[in-house]
């Protein structure tokens, strides 16, 4: 019985809740429990945002991630927030072209990812958080069978947006393959 | 041969109203018109809260009871329930332009397809008169004991003049009911703002200054020639807006 | 059963609404749901329905009135101010016997107060909500899938008892996504004579009203509505036990403090602390019996609650002073932790509720 606490913060706009939707639905195209929060209110609007995704055997209890077992941080105030808040043995993923300071805890595991300057160099300014999100999956082994991925991205990507499906894959495949 | 006779839209139930109240006659005259348009059947009436409260007894159309204010509101979601129904609301001055203002220019501004009849009598009639947002300067009432001042209190609300600055409503006219001429010009407005409604054209109100001997203090005649005297001067009879006819 | 899909609860309250035959909504936007606006503005017009953002909460609700006096389903939806705001129209629809379905995902309060979740309007939801001796249904979802199910309940619940059901959500219920299934069944609605479709000059005239001048008329059409109620309090309970079957510490919740709760359950649980919960899921009627029978075994309640304590007054009246009833609390549209749930359970546990 496995229970995943994952949250994700950042600025409004860089696709937080996005990806959080994206990582809810692929849990739920293999079968687990779900749960999706986001955080509401004026920081929507260009303020900070957040949002907490639960994946587990078990039916979800709380929705609201308060000590998760993985950070997605892509700027420094979620950083500073949330570090503290990480589970011991946890995993940060940091976006290291918006943080420059370096995780202080010892007692979890830090991938840092320069993804905006990737989202940049790849010409998608706007998908540095599909490149976290690769990252993720890569860690955690799930980008193995690529057509579960393209399989939930169908579910976040409206038909009509079709050609925003190879692009987000391919952001994901960069965040996957990078090795800082 | 004439025979004076009830209009089948008028129950009959014995009316409330007061000795020379001319609620009565505004009654008979929006009964006449949905017997002559035969608009009885899917006519569904909204009664105010005030004198004519008791409206939903009077006619023998459906009626509604609606809150204070509220019956355009409640007459958006009759109309928009089916557009078929007839839908017309019957609101006092404080009902329509104090309470209720808010629904009463945003179903204008909506243009919504009902037919406002709104009684103008300068008074609250049925809590035993106080001051009215329609009450004349210097009206006494019993909540402006010495007059109604305008430096405390405000000037009165010319809803005709008001809405006609909306591009939504469809027809305004303002009449009154105070002789045999007044009346029959009072018919054909009324008649007109269901016409309206029947050919789908939106929003008509018609504005009746009526009378209040009980509570203006004076016999019903005296109340009438009152209205020559105080109350169309302050309140000019005529078309405030026509849409149709200036296509 | 069809492919669940991931939607937040206030979507999942609009589509359900649609299938449940309701094509009326009439509101006025108010974080945390203006979502249901959205969807339904979105919806309706390509279904033949209406939408319509009235010019306040006060016209919305006399929309709703108004459309019900017709006879068809018709819902408004908003947040705790709002819903202060709808209170006149609430008390009118209660005194003329219609069916509508209204709407309030919480806020905090009181005031304008804020926007993150809460449950301070408990008192106002199962008291009756405006003036006058009234009840409305109210149903408290803990999940996207009873935004769903009791929505669709809700206007069942309406029709058939002619009065107002009231979904009682807050904001987390609102916003959080969760795979829901919308593959139910829907009631028609039932015939209503009373309503006014135009009398087709065939029968006597409808009058739908609240106005009763003469006091033993009124108190006549309130012995009526309240042996109805008692009829409904027999029948309409709805509510979750919990691990109750040998639970000495009993939790009463509801909505996301149940959920809340559950975490904190079962984390006790692994401790061996012997606690159950009953989740209320219609807060009127009230699931009195439910807590006194479980009164009698259990040693210590805890009412846990986004509210500076308003469901316990239910709980202890329903208790009967058999045991201790306490309070677990945050306002303001703070919530709870499990943590502070466990804590409040190991307090009751050590105080001999083991």
């Amino acid at each position: 019985m496995k229970t995943t606490q994952y949250l994700f913060a950042g600025f409004g706009g860089q696709g937080i809740l996005f990806s959080g939707k994206f990582l809810a639905y692929q849990g739920l195209n293999e079968g687990k429990n779900v749960s999706w929060l986001p955080s509401y209110g004026p920081e929507m609007r260009g303020g900070t945002a957040s949002c907490s995704v639960i994946i587990s055997d078990i039916p979800v209890g709380s929705p609201i991630v308060s000590k998760p077992d993985v950070l997605i941080a892509m700027n420094l105030p979620s950083l500073d927030k949330y570090e503290d808040s990480v589970v011991p043995g946890g995993t940060i993923y940091v976006d290291s072209t918006l943080i420059s300071r370096k995780v202080k805890r010892e007692d979890v595991t830090v991938y840092y990812i320069p993804a905006t300057q990737m989202a940049s160099d790849n010409k998608t300014p706007t998908l540095a958080n599909m490149i976290m999100m690769g990252k993720v999956l890569g860690v955690e082994g799930t980008f193995d069978e690529e057509e579960k991925v393209v399989a939930a991205l169908k579910k976040v990507i409206s038909a009509k947006r079709a050609d925003m499906l190879e692009v987000n894959l391919n952001a994901m495949r960069l965040g996957k393959d990078y090795q800082g | 041969m004439i025979v004076f006779d009830k209009p089948h839209a008028l129950s009959d139930a014995p009316l409330h109203y007061c000795p020379g109240c001319t609620h009565g006659i505004v009654h008979r005259l929006v009964a006449e018109v949905m017997d002559e348009l035969g608009i009885e059947g899917r006519a569904i009436g909204i009664a105010p809260v005030g004198c004519s409260v008791m409206a939903y007894d009077y006619f023998n159309c459906d009626m509604i009871e609606a809150a204070h204010g509220r019956a355009p509101a409640v007459a958006t979601g009759v109309k928009r329930s089916d557009p078929n129904n007839i839908v017309f609301t019957y609101q006092g001055d404080g009902d329509l332009a104090s309470i209720g203002m808010a629904e009463t220019v945003h179903s204008a501004a909506r243009n919504e397809n009902i037919t406002v009849i709104f009684i103008n009598n300068a008074i609250y009639g049925m809590t035993g008169g106080q001051m009215a947002p329609t009450s004349l300067p210097g009206q006494v009432t019993q909540t402006s004991p010495y007059g109604r001042d305008v430096s405390l209190c405000g000037y009165p609300i010319k809803v005709c003049e008001m809405l006609s600055q909306l591009d939504g409503p469809e027809y305004l006219e303002r009449v009154a009911v105070n002789n045999v001429k007044n009346v029959k010009n009072a018919k054909k407005a009324i008649k007109k703002a269901f016409e309206n409604q029947v050919n789908g054209k939106g929003f008509s109100l018609v504005e009746v200054i009526s009378s209040c001997p009980t509570n203006w203090g004076m016999t019903p005649a005296k109340a009438l020639a009152w209205i020559d005297e105080k109350m169309i001067p302050y309140y000019p009879l005529g078309v405030y807006k026509d849409r149709s006819a200036n296509q | 059963m069809s492919e669940k899909v991931l939607m937040k609860g206030n979507e999942a309250i609009a589509e359900a609404a649609i299938l449940a035959g309701y094509r009326h909504y009439f509101g006025y936007p108010i974080t945390p749901q203006t979502e249901i606006a959205a969807y339904m503005a979105k919806r309706m017009p390509k279904i033949g329905g209406t939408f319509l953002q009235a010019e306040s909460e006060v016209a919305a609700i006399n929309m709703v009135y108004g459309v019900s006096a017709t006879g068809k389903r018709v819902m408004t939806s908003s947040s705790s101010p709002g819903i202060s705001l709808k209170g006149e129209g609430l008390s009118y629809l209660a005194g003329a016997d219609l069916p509508a379905l209204v709407v309030n995902v919480q806020r905090g309060g009181p005031g304008l107060g804020g926007i993150q979740p809460s449950q301070s309007d408990y008192f106002q939801a199962t008291k009756g909500g405006a003036h006058g001796d009234f009840h409305m249904l109210v149903l408290a979802p803990a999940s996207v899938q009873e935004m769903a199910e009791l929505t669709v309940k809700g206007f069942a619940l309406a029709d058939k008892y002619r009065m107002t059901s009231m979904i009682l959500a807050d904001g987390t219920m609102g916003q959080m996504m969760e795979p829901v299934s919308l593959d139910f069944e829907t009631e028609q609605a039932p015939e209503k004579p009373w309503a006014v479709t135009g009398t087709k000059l065939q029968r006597k005239h409808n009058i739908v009203n609240s106005l009763f001048l003469k006091p033993e008329e009124l108190e006549r059409t309130n012995f009526e509505r309240y042996e109805r109620y008692k009829y409904i309090e027999e029948n309409e309970v709805m509510y979750e036990e919990y691990m109750m079957e040998d639970a000495e510490i009993c939790i009463a919740a509801f909505g996301i403090a149940a959920r809340v709760s559950k975490n904190a359950i079962n984390e006790a649980r692994a401790k061996g602390i012997k606690v159950g919960m009953i989740r209320p899921i219609t807060l009127w009627p009230f699931p009195t019996k439910q807590f006194a029978k479980a009164a009698e075994t259990v040693k210590q309640f805890i009412s846990v609650e986004l509210s500076m304590g308003q469901m316990i007054e239910d709980v202890r009246l329903a208790v009967n002073g058999k045991a201790p009833v306490t309070l677990c609390n945050r306002a303001g549209g703070m919530i709870p932790s499990p943590e502070q749930v466990l804590a409040a359970i190991e307090d009751a546990a050590k105080k001999g509720g083991n």
